[in-house]
This record gives C-alpha cells, sequence and structure tokens, in this order.
C-alpha cells in the first residue's frame, strides 16, 4: 500500500499543517512517510502546496510527479493538480472556497464546504482539519487514533485548549464525505 | 598520483577516535526535518563550536544550533561572512575543538581557500553543504552540482575532503557523528553533501532522547599550550622547500588512500541484476523509486548508492559492471559523479547517464522512461 497525497491552497489556510498532521498519523500507525513542502516567498496569500506520502515500504522519492490523493483548498489549486490524480484516485475539494467542478469522470470526486461546517463550529480556522477529517472518509489507512493522537502531539504541545476543537472538525469532515459518498447520485 | 604510490609519504599519524559506544540510547522515534537532524546529529557527534553565515535552504541548521549550543555551554557563532565562518573553523580545529560550519552552494564557494588551508594544515573539521541551484546563486531548489567542488578538492592543491551522502532523514542525523569521527581519525575536513529536498523534508527519525557529554578526543598536535611536551606543535600550511612541502603532500596523499578503508555504500536489488543504477542522496531515492517501477515491468534492474563520495567505492561498482549488461547514472547535475563510475568500471560494460540541472528533481517515472529508453545504447557521453 502507497498513497502519494498533495494538499493546496493559498498561504495561510494551514496547507503545510495538514500534511504534517497526515504524515505524523501514518507515522503513529506504522506506516513509513516523508512530508515535502513548496510554497513561494510571500507566506499569507500565496501558494503553499505540500506533498505527504505514507507507505508500507521504504519510499523512495518524497516527490511525486501525479497522486493517488488531492485535497484542493482553492481554485487554482484544483485547475492546477486536478488533471494530477491517477485515474482511480480520489480529489476532495473544499467547495467553500471552489465554486466549480470537476469534469473528469475516471476519478471519485468529494465536495466539503469545509469553511461552512468549521464556521458551524464557531471557529472558521479550523477549516484544514474539517478537509483532513474527509481523508478518513475515503482512504482507511491511517486510523482515526492515529489521526487523534496527531492533533494530540502537534496541535496539544502547544495549544492544548485547541484539541477538542480539531478532534471535531475531524470528525465533522469525516461525516460530510461519507454523507455524500453514500448518498444516491 | 604514481609518483605517489611509488613513494608513500611519511606513516600518517592520524589520531584514533574512541570507538563509539554500541549499548542502546533511549531514543524517540518522531517526524523530524532534514535541517534539524543534521543540527541534532552535529551535536550528539560532539559539536563544539559551530560558525557560520545563513543562507537558504539550509538556515533551520543555524537556527537551532543558536539556540542549543549556548545551553549545553559551547559555542555558536553568526560570523560576518562565510569567508570569516571558515577561518574560525581553521581557529577553532587547530584548539582541538570538535568544529563545524554549514553553508549552501554559493557560501561554500566563498569557503574554498580557507578550505584548502585546512586540508593543507591537517586540521578535521564538519562542513554541511544543503546544495542548491547553480551556478553564481543559481536558485534555491535541489542540486548535486557541487560534486565535483566536494570531492576534487574545491580549493587549490592537492587535496581531498572525505565526503559523506546522506539520503534520509535518518542517515540526516547519523552521518554528522561519523563525520566527527572520521575529520579526528583522518585529520581531514569531511563534507555532508545534503541538498534543498533532503534538508526540508520531514520523515520519521529515531533521535536519542539524551545529548550524550563531550568525549574528549585526544589531539596530540593541537595546539593548546606547550605543556610538558618535548617540543611545540605548529599547525600551518606553509612549507617554502619543496622537499619538505613534498613530503608533506605525500602525507597527505597516504591519508587518502589510508581513508578507503571507510568506504560506504547501499545496494537494493542487485543480487540478480542486469542492470545497474547508481546515484546517490536524493537522486537514489528517486533511483529507488524508479528501480521499483521497472522491476513491476519485469527489468531486473538494481541500485548502488555511494554512501561515501570520496573515497569513492569503485571496487563495488567495478564488481558489479561485471555482472550486469548496462550501468545508468543518475544525478542532478549535468554529469559529475558519473566520470568517477567510468574510471571504475573501466570499460568492462557500457555506462550512461541522465541528469536534470537547476533545481529541478524529475520524479520517478520521467526517470523509469529515461532507462527504459536508453538499454541497449550504449556510452553517450
Amino acid at each position: 500500500m502507497k498513497n502519494e497525497v498533495l494538499i493546496a491552497g493559498f498561504g495561510g489556510q494551514g496547507i503545510l499543517l495538514m500534511g504534517r498532521l497526515l504524515a505524523e498519523a501514518a507515522m503513529k500507525d506504522g506506516y513509513h512517510a516523508t512530508w515535502f513542502p513548496s510554497y513561494g516567498p510571500e507566506m499569507r496569500g500565496g501558494t503553499a502546496n505540500c506533498t505527504t506520502i505514507f507507505s508500507d515500504e521504504e519510499i523512495g522519492s518524497p516527490i511525486a510527479a501525479c497522486y493517488d490523493i488531492v485535497i484542493a483548498m482553492n481554485q487554482p489549486s484544483l485547475e492546477r493538480f486536478g488533471p494530477k490524480v491517477r485515474p482511480g484516485g480520489h480529489l476532495l475539494v473544499n467547495s467553500s472556497m471552489v465554486p466549480i467542478k470537476c469534469e473528469r469522470r475516471d476519478i471519485q470526486c468529494a465536495y466539503v464546504p469545509a469553511v461552512t461546517i468549521a464556521g458551524q463550529m464557531a471557529q472558521e480556522r479550523v477549516a484544514n482539519v474539517v478537509m483532513l477529517g474527509s481523508l478518513l472518509g475515503i482512504c482507511p489507512a491511517p486510523i482515526l487514533s492515529a489521526y487523534e493522537e496527531a492533533i494530540r502531539s502537534i496541535i496539544g504541545v502547544k495549544k492544548p485548549e485547541l484539541v477538542k476543537i480539531n478532534l471535531d472538525a475531524l470528525a465533522a469532515g469525516r461525516a460530510a464525505v461519507e454523507e455524500q459518498l453514500c448518498a444516491p447520485v | 598520483m604514481s609518483a605517489t604510490l611509488e613513494h608513500p609519504g611519511a606513516k600518517n599519524v592520524a589520531a584514533e577516535s574512541e570507538p563509539r559506544g554500541t549499548e542502546q540510547v533511549a531514543g524517540t522515534k518522531r517526524l523530524v526535518k532534514g535541517n534539524e537532524a543534521l543540527a541534532l546529529g552535529a551535536v550528539h557527534g560532539g559539536l563544539e563550536a559551530f560558525f557560520g553565515y545563513p543562507i537558504t535552504p539550509q538556515n533551520e541548521i543555524p537556527e537551532i544550533l543558536s539556540g542549543l549550543l549556548p545551553s549545553l555551554g559551547r559555542v555558536f557563532l553568526q560570523a560576518e561572512s562565510e569567508v570569516a565562518s571558515i577561518n574560525m573553523v581553521y581557529g577553532a580545529s587547530a584548539a582541538g575543538h570538535r568544529t563545524m560550519t554549514s553553508s549552501s552552494s554559493p557560501g561554500i564557494s566563498l569557503m574554498m581557500e580557507g578550505l584548502s588551508y585546512i586540508a593543507g594544515a591537517r586540521l578535521p573539521c564538519v562542513i554541511i553543504n544543503v546544495m542548491r541551484g547553480g551556478p553564481g546563486l543559481g536558485n534555491i531548489a535541489p542540486s548535486q552540482a557541487d560534486y565535483f567542488q566536494a570531492c576534487k578538492g574545491g580549493g587549490h592543491g592537492d587535496f581531498h575532503s572525505l565526503v559523506l551522502a546522506p539520503w534520509n532523514v535518518q542517515e540526516m542525523f547519523e552521518l554528522p557523528a561519523l563525520a566527527f569521527d572520521l575529520a579526528d581519525r583522518y585529520r581531514t575536513p569531511v563534507f555532508i553533501l545534503a541538498d534543498a529536498v533532503l534538508g526540508s523534508m520531514l520523515e520519521p527519525a529515531v533521535v536519542p532522547d539524551q545529548i550524550p557529554p563531550l568525549r574528549k578526543v585526544s589531539k596530540e598536535w593541537a595546539t593548546v599550550g606547550r605543556g610538558r611536551r618535548a617540543v611545540k606543535n605548529v599547525v600551518n600550511s606553509l612549507y617554502l622547500d619543496p622537499e619538505v612541502l613534498s613530503a608533506h603532500n605525500e602525507t597527505l596523499q597516504s591519508t587518502y588512500r589510508e581513508a578507503r578503508r571507510e568506504i560506504r555504500y547501499d545496494t537494493r536489488f542487485t543480487d540478480d541484476a542486469e542492470i545497474l543504477l547508481v546515484a546517490f542522496g536524493i537522486a537514489a531515492r528517486v533511483g529507488l523509486s524508479a528501480v521499483r517501477l521497472l522491476r513491476k515491468q519485469g527489468m531486473r534492474i538494481g541500485l548502488l548508492r555511494p554512501i561515501t563520495l570520496f573515497p569513492f567505492p569503485s571496487d563495488a561498482i567495478k564488481h558489479l559492471a561485471k555482472q550486469v549488461r548496462q550501468t545508468f547514472v543518475f544525478e542532478l547535475n549535468s554529469g559529475q559523479m558519473v566520470e568517477d563510475v567510468r574510471l571504475a568500471v573501466n570499460g568492462i560494460s557500457p555506462v550512461d547517464f541522465y541528469g536534470r540541472m537547476g533545481g529541478v528533481l524529475p520524479g520517478p517515472e520521467e526517470l523509469a522512461e529515461q532507462i527504459r529508453s536508453r538499454i541497449g545504447r550504449g556510452d553517450s557521453l
């Protein structure tokens, strides 16, 4: 099993943290994992993306040309990386920020209104963790408890008061995708 | 070179460093950034004094050391330039300390004069180069274009540094300690060649929970006061008498020959290989992925990854060259290590090269396609 995941959006959306949480969760679940960041010179408002790879065998290249899963947090990211999802792969779209749909029929797409969901929790900035939770709805690994542990160790170290809301955001993202995938077309 | 083989210089009197303890130390597996691993690895390896000047993409190294070293009562100093840094390293090393600098390609170029003096004065030190695209200011993307600079001397005069090339974050943590041991054992500068990807990526690595206490390595030659010694120690690279300088050079060359016992390399899937891929550092990571892709398509291909770039694992490559039909070399440069591979293979079987420059890191599919399309084509340089 190997999953190459690309997460992309604007600087400031918590893109790099999402990838880091995913890598941490994968490691805690016993997988090999790598995380590689790529961002422009400006940190906020510029483009940001990162590649997280997890695998049950030693990982070669930490960078990939196409991906099993792409999480697009804004429209430019969908346009740039949507075509790079492998056939049969998954595309997760933050539909709060992306008004368009992906036209590909050879991949599975899910649209998660992450900012709306996060807003209902009165904390819009957890939209990134809502999107991360949506991964749980499509990918069996890493397991939920590994994500939870990752949130506790990475976010909890500096801001223990934010652990609970992030755990809730994770669950909300998962529920949103599961609901969508189960819904009759 | 033939002269040095016929008339080996004075016996190398490198100090033996104490063997590293093999006892298990408690460690934690966690996600570590490559640059962080280099910094922590150096401190765990006994780094006493760091001198450096900032440059991307290695700035986490001085950032971390600027907090950690003073808290341990050791020295961190941001110098006014790279030229100053390397000469401070010269001084600290002459005084018998484990010392290091880190930089990236353009900054390393500025250090070349000092490096030649360090090599000439037979001073041990560690130099980390987190390579970026060049020449000139280039860019801040990953590159391996400083292979020649690191492995073939770099500064003026007949000298070498020993050169280590990590390929994952765990090695980024482990190799600095080895580098210090090798530097002290052979009294040479030791390079660690990483790149912008290895420096910026996170990967699980086991880092011991406790920083070990400094182990003082005895250095008979260090200029720390004459004490009760019969003769005074002098650290210098000036030898005006040609015969004396010649003998000094013979000593240096015999050191490099002796260091051949430190050769380290790693192989994957080479047992039944008909095709051999040689790559180091991050290129070897892409190489491993390409090898797996090609194996799935039925190609019997294996990977050899030099860990010591100098001394170079020539014998291992020569041995495999007899087994395989063809050897490919992949580097993030225009073809530098491939020259050493060709010298090792020496015409036994064809050697082909693929490289990308300017900070481009191709994916495994691109490399696999290049290898597939070149099978049977032979030497193309």
